[in-house]
């Protein structure tokens, strides 16, 4: 039994998830929260879950966090 | 005094030089139409990068479909195991695993769930070229792929291929 995990974790859903359109509306501030080193997942647990799940979502975010912290090429 | 001072000469005049860059040029307008939704949550850079940073993801999305590398509708299942990385060493396994998901996509889905899952799992199309080929939006692919989803995982777990053991996960 469960002898694929990455395919295991792909199919788990988190019910907390916040949706494309509600976590990329608050994305700047998400961002800035974590860029200032504040618990923004505590904060914003159904965007934090989005960001794990969504692909572009999470290079959305990775990609605004770059450019923020001035490290983006 | 003014016009003492060294004057600072642009490289391109501004119109030409955004223009040298399309994504550029289209998230300056999408910032510039936006204007007035900034409420001051954050700083105002922040706000402005993150329509550049979607302006260039829907840009990749729109330049995926020029040149695709599999049709939308293919369905090449034996590519599976390379998109979850199974190890070959216990083909058995993921084979039995396979046929069951596959099972499942065939009798629980409907076809939307199922052009979805196929499209972005199958033949690895992005999301966001997805969503310029169906015309709708992120949120409605992902949420079409995320019913899609705890559906699939439902049945494998009820047939006892995968594990029940993170409670308010489904």
């Amino acid at each position: 039994m469960n002898d694929w995990p990455a395919l295991d974790r792909f199919l788990r859903t988190d019910p907390r998830d916040a949706g494309c359109d509600q976590a990329m509306e608050m994305l700047h501030v998400y961002v800035e929260l974590v860029e200032a080193g504040n618990p923004a997942e505590q904060r914003y647990p159904g965007i934090a879950a989005r960001l794990r799940a969504c692909g572009p979502c999470g290079e959305d975010f990775e990609g605004l966090l770059a450019a923020v912290r001035g490290d983006a090429d | 005094m003014p016009g003492a001072g060294p004057r600072l000469r642009p490289v391109a005049p501004w119109p030409r030089a955004i223009g040298q860059v399309p994504a550029a040029a289209d998230a300056l307008m999408a910032i510039t139409g936006k204007l007035g939704q900034f409420r001051g949550e954050s700083r105002f850079t922040t706000w402005a990068c993150k329509f550049a940073i979607f302006e260039v993801s829907a840009k990749i999305g729109r330049h995926f479909w020029r040149h695709p590398a599999v049709p939308l509708d293919a369905e090449d299942w034996d590519r599976l195991p390379d998109r979850f990385g199974a190890d070959p060493a216990q083909e058995a396994e993921w084979r039995d695993l396979a046929a069951a998901l596959r099972r499942a996509v065939d009798e629980v889905l409907i076809p939307r769930q199922r052009q979805v899952f196929v499209a972005i799992v199958l033949n690895g199309v992005p999301l966001d070229a997805l969503v310029v080929e169906l015309g709708s939006s992120r949120n409605a692919i992902y949420k079409v792929l995320f019913d899609a989803r705890r559906k699939l995982r439902s049945v494998l777990v009820a047939d006892g291929y995968l594990r029940d053991d993170c409670p308010g996960n489904s």
